[in-house]
């Protein structure tokens, strides 16, 4: 990606609010960069503390555990 | 209370006609057709959602109003037992309760809405440029158009009026434009598209139009049509946000600017006779002033200074006092008690406000901005409705109800809720909506089930032990992905992904054709995974899923990758990138496609029972309502009788007389058949889960029931101040009740009376008000005038908090001469005894000087306490508040419900308030309760935690975070401690996975595996 560093960001959001943001977010049409892949549970609840290590040790750059 | 039934069974119509699609209108709906009734929803824009879906936040938990309305709107748009009609509305009304004939009238959207998808490629090219309705015209819309992003249905309207196209046409011309249908790929637009009449029969009608918002253009002193800085309070809750035309940003529509002083004025055509005829008082603008202030103060980058300017601040609702003095003390906004005299626009375009402060000097300040708190008045379609329907209507155009049925119109089997009886929070909605749909059911419970349609499919064919065959679909959605994402390409990888086996492209996945199309290559392919690659699950899953059963497929073996709001939408600039990432998306559906299981749901037998604790007023009205529907009640009194702290009320604010209605409820409740009364009794123990509770009361019966309504109550406070209990003359509020009805002549000699409000009220010791003193005390007030018009009465208030419709009598009590002397807490009143007699020392607030009157007596509003409630709490596993009312699921959405399945509450036991509230609150217990016992069995989506008893250690962990009480440690037969789920109270939530130990519990459909695989995709891709 133009030789710079470019993160790679895994998403995991919350079905109810953080994932319905995102929707709203592209409704709206508002603009952010592409490198991030959103991971939908239904629950923030769901998130272990080792998916987010895992994550990491598959060589993502930052984790983003919205809801 | 619900009329009684006058039909033989069977010869009334299961189905309700709901008017209003407002969330008043869209929760009466949801109740009923929940309930076995079939519901004609009847809406007259575009699009449901009312005022809701227009504000930002709502208060008290700042809660973002579309997203807790928009689930609720689709499962409104998508239930199959609510027919919903928009664009539509009444023509005319013939029959009676039990049996109404509706006449609608639907007027032509021009776009076909089975071939619409909702892309919205038509409003894009549409050359005319309108002013944006939800925005309150402060940015443009098309004249092809959907009123908000999240509508339901999703489906776009030309506007006749503003279509160029129409606009030639109806001047005579050559129509020409037609750019719409030129871009529109799925053939929907329909110039020809005419008006219809729709002829349907319901038993009950419930009339839920909304409000108008106040106008208040007519109030040269405001400015409004002068100033683009001066803005009503729901243009500011546009500009907030984030869909408004500043997309959020906080800035003046003059120079977009930000603004870093603003202003409030509360009472902009509320409580005012002499600009408007509008007496009462709206009810929630002193709440909605104050979210908007501390939201504007959240958004601003730079230090916002914001004043509201008021009379009385009247923050009477459940944790409202607390927000209230919050947004004093933390978040530093201003209260300024004063009467406004004119608003000047200077040459800035910034505003200086004339007012006249409490002690009636005149001041002046200068504002950035003015917000207007305009009021509510009737709906414009009020009087329409009335007409057609024979409703009646109060002088203000509010429909008129009693106190003791609040949901019920003149008309029998036409109900009222909403702001359309008087003005009101989301809550109150909410739940005379409730109440509406319970009361309707009571009559029409015999027709249950009659009208109601349900999804037949074929059956799941077993895929277990089969390799993952997985069928790829990925969308155009027109030109919303294909334009930005090279879908050829993206479609390309996915037939190089493991496991897929089919991969094709389409222009709407979503079209009605396309999922017939798919149902065939499901078995042509034997497939049995599928995944879509198009728009949001959350708004489209259910519609694939639907095929996939159609299909003979389990649902669950569905997965979507959201490659357009999450891709083409936001990279619009980035197409290269955008495709990469749609590929990644489409990776990561397909591997957790290959994992996925299929799931059954649960389905658990239940008692058609209810167990109602508390007999009091709201506990015998939801015991009632059930009982009249047929079901089983249980009704557990602590006393000796029933009727609860009502027979200590002597009249409402309408004036009905309290006793009368006791009475004749009591002796219903005693005397029906399905109603069992426990009298001196309580709850000794307690066990199960919704549909299957056993309880064991201190009487020492047993009792099985499906439901639990919580309506224990709460009682007046004692104090130590003010000579309570020191002196006889100085009496508790119901005292004062008694003797007026004892002994009025001797009462009658009294010279001097004081009132004191607040006792024990808005301190910190309770920072909550307790809601119905300031109108008694008015109405004793106006009763002691009446017994001898020339006794001084006094009331020492705080703020006169006569909500609503009540404000007449706060005017009337002020007109006959009652003196009202305002206190703060700091200083308040000082009651001594000298020479035997009271004496009352008050600081008045427009003399500023401290003054003495020495009444014959005095009686204290003491605050309203719950009673006994961290005991009940603790047995039911269900919440208090800090000051130990029990607390809702949802304040704002869920108001009678618990979060625990099958527990509602309803009366003073969730907070204080009067008669007519606790009536709504009890028939919308009962109507929610309804929902859970009109079904046959309990059945939850397979979605759920699971423990495998081999890992399980018993630890209890998963029991300490479940917030649903759905799991829980027991000893197996074998003496092996392990957790157990209770799969009809789990919400798949997860907690309970992520807290065990030993990897045990886990959430089906979302295991470790199945979330795991995804981020490996991810990352691998």
């Amino acid at each position: 990606m133009n030789g710079e560093f470019e993160p790679m960001i895994i998403a995991f959001c919350c079905n109810w609010c953080a994932y319905a943001a995102a929707d709203l977010a592209g409704i709206s049409r508002m603009q952010y960069p592409a490198n991030i892949r959103v991971i939908r549970v239904m629950c923030l609840g769901r998130i272990n503390p080792n998916f987010i290590l895992k994550a990491f040790q598959l060589g993502a750059d930052g984790i983003l555990v919205s809801g | 209370m619900g009329c009684s039934v006058k039909h033989p069974p069977g010869d009334v119509t299961g189905a309700v006609m709901v008017v209003g699609g407002g969330i008043a209108g869209i929760q009466a709906a949801l109740d009923l057709a929940d309930t076995g009734f079939y519901v004609h929803m009847v809406e007259k824009s575009p699009a449901i959602g009312g005022v809701m879906a227009a504000l930002d936040k709502t208060f008290p938990t700042n809660d973002c109003s579309m997203c807790i309305l928009s689930p609720k709107l689709v499962e409104c748009g998508r239930h199959i037992n609510i027919n919903l009609m928009t664009l539509t509305e009444i023509e005319s009304i013939s029959g009676e309760e039990g049996n109404f004939v509706v006449n609608l009238k639907k007027h032509p959207r021009y776009v076909d809405m089975d071939k619409c998808v909702g892309c919205g490629v038509c409003a894009t090219k549409c050359p005319k440029k309108v002013p944006n309705e939800y925005n309150e015209r402060l940015n443009k819309r098309r004249a092809i158009y959907v009123p908000f992003a999240q509508a339901v249905p999703l489906k776009y309207t030309i506007d006749r009026d503003a279509c160029l196209y129409f606009k030639a046409i109806d001047a005579g011309k050559k129509g020409k434009c037609k750019i719409c249908a030129k871009f529109c790929e799925n053939d929907a637009i329909k110039f020809d598209d005419k008006e219809e009449i729709i002829e349907v029969k319901v038993g009950s009608i419930i009339l839920a139009p909304g409000f108008a918002a106040f106008d208040p253009s007519k109030f040269d002193a405001y400015q409004y049509t002068k100033s683009q800085n001066v803005v009503t309070s729901m243009d500011f809750e546009r500009i907030l946000g984030a869909t408004g035309p500043t997309e959020g940003h906080l800035a003046r529509l003059s120079d977009h600017k930000e603004p870093a002083k603003i202003a409030w004025i509360q009472c902009v055509g509320s409580r005012d006779i002499n600009h408007c005829d509008n007496a009462y008082c709206s009810a929630v603008c002193c709440m909605y002033a104050i979210k908007e202030a501390v939201i504007a103060k959240e958004h601003s980058k730079i230090p916002l200074d914001c004043a509201i300017f008021y009379m009385d601040m009247r923050t009477f609702g459940k944790d409202f006092d607390k927000y209230y003095e919050r947004a004093k003390k933390e978040m530093g906004v201003r209260f300024i008690r004063s009467r406004i005299h004119t608003i000047f626009e200077l040459a800035d375009g910034s505003l200086s406000i004339r007012y006249a402060d409490e002690e009636g000097n005149i001041r002046h300040e200068d504002f950035d901005m003015v917000v207007l708190s305009i009021g509510f008045e009737a709906s414009r379609d009020a009087r329409e409705i009335a007409k057609k329907t024979g409703i009646s209507l109060d002088k203000n155009n509010f429909a008129v109800t009693s106190c003791f049925s609040p949901v019920s119109t003149s008309v029998p089997g036409i109900y009222a809720a909403g702001c359309f009886q008087e003005p009101k929070d989301i809550p109150y909605s909410v739940m005379e909506a409730s109440a509406a749909a319970g009361a309707a059911s009571t009559t029409l419970a015999p027709a249950r089930g009659t009208l109601t349609k349900k999804k037949e499919f074929p059956p799941e064919k077993d895929v277990s032990g089969e390799e993952p065959r997985i069928g790829v679909f990925v969308c155009n959605c027109g030109i919303n992905i294909g334009s930005i994402v090279n879908v050829p390409e993206v479609a390309e990888f996915a037939r190089t992904l493991p496991n897929v086996v089919y991969v094709e492209e389409n222009l709407f996945t979503c079209s009605q054709d396309t999922q017939e199309k798919m149902a065939k290559v499901f078995k042509q392919e034997n497939l049995n995974r599928v995944v879509v690659a198009a728009c949001s699950p959350r708004t489209h899953e259910p519609l694939f899923q639907e095929t996939l059963r159609a299909s003979g497929l389990n649902k669950h073996l569905f997965e979507q990758a959201n490659i357009r709001d999450h891709c083409s939408w936001v990279h619009q600039k980035e197409p290269a990138l955008a495709t990469q990432k749609a590929k990644d998306l489409v990776a990561m559906a397909v591997a957790r496609a290959a994992l996925l299981k299929p799931l059954e749901p649960i389905s658990i037998d239940l008692t058609p029972a209810a167990l109602v604790i508390g007999g009091g007023v709201a506990g015998m009205v939801s015991g009632l309502t059930i009982a009249k529907q047929g079901l089983k009640v249980h009704i557990v009194e602590k006393e000796n009788r029933l009727g609860g702290h009502a027979l200590k009320l002597r009249k409402t604010f309408k004036g009905e007389t309290v006793k009368t209605y006791v009475d004749n409820l009591v002796r219903e409740v005693t005397e029906h058949e399905n109603i069992s009364v426990y009298l001196n009794a309580e709850i000794k123990n307690l066990s199960g889960f919704v549909g299957n509770f056993v309880t064991t009361l201190t009487t020492g019966e047993q009792v099985e029931h499906g439901v639990i309504i919580v309506s224990t109550g709460a009682s007046s406070s004692d104090t130590e101040e003010y000579l309570y209990e020191k002196h006889p003359n100085v009496l508790k509020w119901f005292d004062l009740d008694k003797k007026i009805t004892d002994e009025p002549e001797r009462l009658g000699t009294a010279k001097a009376v004081v009132i004191i409000n607040c006792v024990g009220s808005r301190d910190d010791q309770r920072p909550y008000c307790s809601k119905i003193c300031c109108t008694h005390a008015i109405q004793n007030a106006l009763d002691l005038n009446v017994l001898n018009p020339d006794m001084s009465v006094y009331i020492l208030y705080r703020d006169i908090r006569t909500y609503g419709t009540r404000e007449e009598l706060y005017q009337e009590a002020r007109s006959k001469g009652v003196i009202f002397i305002r206190y703060d807490l700091a200083n308040k009143p000082v009651v001594k005894e000298v020479d035997g007699k009271l004496n009352v020392t008050v600081t008045d607030h427009v003399l500023g000087r401290p003054i003495t009157i020495e009444p014959d007596f005095i009686t204290l509003q003491t605050a309203i306490v719950p009673r006994g409630h961290e005991e009940l709490s603790k047995m039911l596993k269900v919440p208090i508040n800090a000051e130990k009312f029990f607390l809702e699921a949802h304040m704002k959405l869920r108001p009678v419900d618990f979060a625990t399945d099958g527990l509602f509450v309803c009366g003073m036991a969730h907070y204080p308030k009067p008669i007519d509230e606790s009536i709504t609150q009890a028939l919308a217990a009962a109507s929610r309760a309804a929902v859970v016992l009109s079904k046959e069995e309990i059945k939850v989506e397979g979605v759920v935690s699971h423990v495998n008893e081999i890992l399980c250690r018993g630890c209890g962990r998963c029991e300490e975070v479940c917030p649903y009480g759905a799991i829980a440690v027991a000893e197996r037969e074998d003496g092996i401690r392990v957790a157990h789920v209770q799969g009809a109270l789990c919400k798949g939530c997860g907690a309970c996975a992520v807290a065990c130990p030993t990897g045990a519990a886990d959430v089906r459909h979302f295991m470790d595996t199945q979330v795991l695989t995804m981020v490996e995709a991810a990352l691998g891709g």
